[in-house]
């Protein structure tokens, strides 16, 4: 099976030498140590694993590192720009939109992949985009007014 | 245990002892072969078998003001401190774990409110067995109702000490003193101290005199407040390293070879094509198989090397569950003194109902897996592990490896949720033992089908409920057994004058524990929904029901706001419902309404909307109050409509999140909290309660849509 030996994440490309079928969530963690991704479920269900894959919202734990080798992946360390958030990480902390924070990363990274196609969605798209990323500790609610805040559609703040 | 003699009385005996937290009195699942050769290491040759002194003792000594003694060998000697260093910086010392639930940013709120300095002042320091004092565990909705008030008395007792040792300084009388911006200011500001100024230098450990005063609710400008949570910006950002995030130099990832079913025995393993691989450490002792290596591919491979033959006896099935947890059961365990005659109740009753309820076997399924890194140094043993009981597991790991527990330092980071499911050390222990095995540090993540098999579930349960009540609405006879769920809620503050309630423990196929709110869903089930089926047969309206049986003003106060948000009484369309209960759990009142709609063919049930009314005394943080009742509400949305354990022969069918149907997005409902804030009552934990409320307000919604009164967790309506 043939090795990849690069991968462009957050604008770098770096060195990394593993087989093509490993996960990129497993390449991500352990050999590049882009520990904000996280494990949640091993099989697409709980997307706590979210990435971008050429601005795609991607589930790494079932992604073939392969099959991305030549693209750009964004995870969540590549957000930040010049020490500033990105607007949806900022309204984030403003709705309160988190308890543990273990399904932080891939709720901002799907929602960031939503905005960057649909800047001004209906509560409807977020909810249907956003259907695939688990929150066990419940805050969707919370979820959804943080992505409204930074698409603009809302401007009232939870309290 | 101090915290366990100030039981404010509105606790009942099953709060303190909480017997149905089953999987802490389990035999441990490991006993590792008795290294006579490792033991003597540890108590031979010159090794002194105390703790090292910690740095925060020896710095304490050096001399700081500040108070506590630490002696980790009569761990429950003090709770908590309050550290100032020389530096001026305020570090708090606690056992307690952050999981989500905030208690990190409350409990630097009210030590920030005592010491009148913001919150970003207070550093706190958690769930360290090195570091912190000894702590039972974070659970029971304890954290806000028993650490908090010591943690205000110590700051408010470090600031009079503070202020005094200012004034003596300053040459000024204390009363004259206040503080300001984080220094200590004269009445006409001509003379200020920064706390550094006060502190270098010192060298004073004091303890909490017992009649220190602490500033009432009524007067709190920090406390009480919707402070952010503590470090939100990490979490943004993926920066926060939770256990599974760690890495320490030469550390391995380990796997534990599972069998294929529960209660198997091995019979026999063939390790060497996996012990040929480079890098590679098997371990092998009893029924444990486990392995190591440098990266998950070389890992994934030796994996695969190795060739394992199991032993599993046939054992029973959710099929039979119900059926064998009656059967199985003792007399009774508890549940409290009868009351009155349920002979003469009955008597007295127009109308006589008896049903039987059942909740299923269900899953926390935090969204980070158990997970550990192990490190051993010189037979000393470092555990990095997400759980809810550091000095349990801490224990758990000395009995394992045969050494002392001052020989075992547990630390967790702030963890990927727990729900009451991370109580155990099973992932630590294993860690641990692959790590020693190794010589490296080990680091250790379950899987999520190993989550959902080899972790515990919420107790499965049958409540038979027999009851009396007159054509006026007064309920004469409550009978109520609760089969294997437990205990937890099974009285109410309901007044039935003749009444006769009693948990009877079972023997479990399953291995179960704790969840959030123990069997205080269960009781709250059973109890809410025989209410509405009674309040259905005299004919009367469920609120109006509900308030004739109970002269509890607190719950009669949070039904009633639930039911005046939720527009109660008002007509709804056709094909929907709505229903409401209520109840009250350690130290807080919760009630539920819920209107549903039920999709005529499919008997689809689609939440509508939801208004759930909370008290739990004087509010510590608005926000994070409210995130945490949505939170339980969010998730008591699953065990009511679609969560449920099927398993056959030891094997848990339903291992996957693609087999176990969780909330999500699309299962929300607009949900309204309504927070009764009582700033005359003292502050009650909040992580629990309001998960007990929505299960039996769904059940009596679809009742009111369909026709069909549901009795059995999950609520699924059925088709004909």
């Amino acid at each position: 099976m043939a090795n990849i030996t690069s991968l462009n994440v957050n604008g770098r490309k770096l060195p990394v030498n593993v087989d093509s079928q490993t996960s990129l969530l497993t390449v991500l963690r352990d050999f590049l140590s882009f520990m904000g991704t996280k494990y949640g479920c091993g099989e697409s269900q709980c997307g706590a694993c979210t990435v971008l894959v050429d601005g795609q919202m991607t589930r790494s734990c079932t992604m073939p590192v392969g099959k991305v080798a030549s693209k750009q992946i964004t995870t969540i360390e590549g957000l930040e720009k010049d020490g500033k958030l990105h607007p949806l990480q900022e309204a984030f902390i403003e709705a309160d939109a988190m308890q543990c924070g273990y399904c932080t990363s891939g709720m901002i990274m799907a929602g960031v992949a939503l905005l960057k196609k649909n800047p001004k969605p209906s509560r409807a798209e977020i909810v249907k985009h956003m259907d695939r990323n688990m929150c066990r500790c419940g805050t969707y609610l919370r979820i959804v007014k943080a992505i409204e805040i930074a698409s603009g559609t809302s401007k009232e703040v939870r309290k | 245990m101090k915290e366990e003699l100030d039981l404010d009385p509105e606790f009942d005996l099953a709060l303190a002892l909480e017997l149905e937290r089953y999987e802490l009195f389990a035999d441990p699942r490991y006993n590792f072969t008795f290294n006579r050769r490792q033991f003597l290491k540890v108590f031979t040759g010159g090794i002194a078998l105390l703790v090292p002194m910690s740095n925060l003792l020896a710095q304490q000594e050096q001399g700081e003001s500040g108070r506590g003694r630490m002696d980790q060998r009569v761990p429950n000697d003090i709770g908590a401190w309050i550290y100032f260093d020389e530096k001026g910086e305020i570090a708090v010392y606690t056992g307690k774990v952050e999981l989500g639930q905030n208690i990190r940013t409350s409990l630097a709120q009210v030590v920030a409110e005592e010491l009148h300095v913001p919150v970003q002042m207070i550093r706190m320091v958690m769930a360290d067995t090195d570091l912190t004092p000894f702590d039972m565990g974070t659970f029971g909705s304890r954290s806000i109702p028993f650490m908090a008030p010591q943690l205000r008395k110590a700051a408010a007792a470090a600031r009079e000490t503070l202020m005094a040792l200012a004034a003596e300084q300053l040459k000024v009388a204390p009363a004259d003193l206040r503080i300001v911006n984080a220094r200590f200011v004269n009445g006409d500001a001509s003379k200020s101290l920064s706390f550094r100024e006060v502190t270098q230098g010192r060298k004073l450990v004091k303890e909490i005199p017992a009649d220190v005063a602490i500033t009432p609710v009524k007067d709190w400008t920090i406390a009480g407040q919707s402070v952010p949570k503590v470090g939100a910006r990490d979490f943004v950002t993926g920066v926060h390293s939770y256990t599974s995030d760690l890495k320490r130099a030469g550390m391995l990832l380990g796997r534990v070879v599972r069998p294929p079913a529960l209660n198997s025995t091995l019979v026999s393993a063939d390790t060497k094509a996996a012990e040929a691989i480079r890098g590679v450490n098997i371990v092998r002792d009893g029924d444990f198989i486990g392995l190591a290596a440098p990266d998950p591919q070389v890992l994934a491979r030796a994996e695969k090397a190795i060739a394992v033959h199991w032993k599993t006896p046939a054992q029973p099935g959710a099929a039979q569950l119900f059926e064998q947890l009656k059967r199985e059961s003792s007399p009774s365990r508890g549940g409290g003194r009868p009351v009155g005659s349920i002979a003469d109740g009955m008597a007295a009753a127009d109308k006589k109902l008896s049903q039987s309820y059942t909740v299923a076997y269900i899953a926390h399924a935090p969204l980070e897996p158990r997970a550990a890194v192990a490190e051993w140094n010189n037979n000393k043993l470092t555990v990095w592990t997400g759980t809810q009981r550091p000095f349990g597991v801490r224990s758990e790991l000395a009995e394992a490896f045969h050494i002392p527990e001052t020989h075992v330092r547990v630390i967790v980071p702030d963890t990927g949720s727990g729900y009451g499911g991370k109580h155990t050390g099973e992932c630590a222990i294993e860690a641990a033992r692959l790590a020693r095995a190794s010589g490296k540090p080990v680091k250790l993540v379950w899987t999520r089908e190993e989550e959902f098999t080899w972790a515990y579930f919420r107790p499965a349960g049958v409540i038979e409920v027999s009851s009396g009540v007159k054509n006026d609405g007064t309920v004469t006879a409550w009978e109520f057994h609760n089969y294997n769920s437990g205990a937890s809620a099974i009285q109410s503050k309901y007044a039935f004058p003749n009444q006769n309630i009693q948990f009877h423990s079972s023997k479990s196929p399953l291995r179960q524990g704790s969840y959030r709110g123990l069997a205080a869903t269960a009781n709250h089930f059973a109890r809410e929904v025989h209410m509405d089926e009674l309040a259905q047969l005299v004919g009367m309206d469920a609120v109006e029901f509900r308030l004739k049986n109970t002269q509890d003003q607190r719950l009669k106060a949070v039904l009633e706001a639930a039911a005046k948000s939720f527009g109660w009484g008002a007509k709804r369309q056709p094909g929907r419902g709505a229903g409401i209960a209520c109840g009250f759990e350690k130290g807080s009142y919760i009630a539920t309404a819920a209107e549903v709609s039920v999709d005529p063919k499919t008997k689809k049930v689609k939440l509508e909307r939801i208004v759930a009314s909370f008290e739990c005394g004087a509010i510590v943080n608005p926000v994070h109050l409210h995130n945490q009742v949505e939170g339980a509400v969010v998730q008591a949305i699953g065990g009511a409509l679609f969560e449920t354990i099927d398993f056959q022969n030891g094997q848990i069918l339903t291992a996957k999140f693609s087999r176990y149907r969780v909330p999500r997005f699309s299962d929300m409902a607009p949900i309204e909290i309504v927070l009764l804030d009582r700033k005359d009552l003292p502050s009650a934990g909040a992580g629990e309660t309001p998960i007990v409320g929505l299960a039996p307000a769904v059940s009596s919604a679809i009742f009111e849509a369909t026709g069909q009164r549901l009795r059995a967790l999950p609520l699924v309506p059925t088709l004909s």
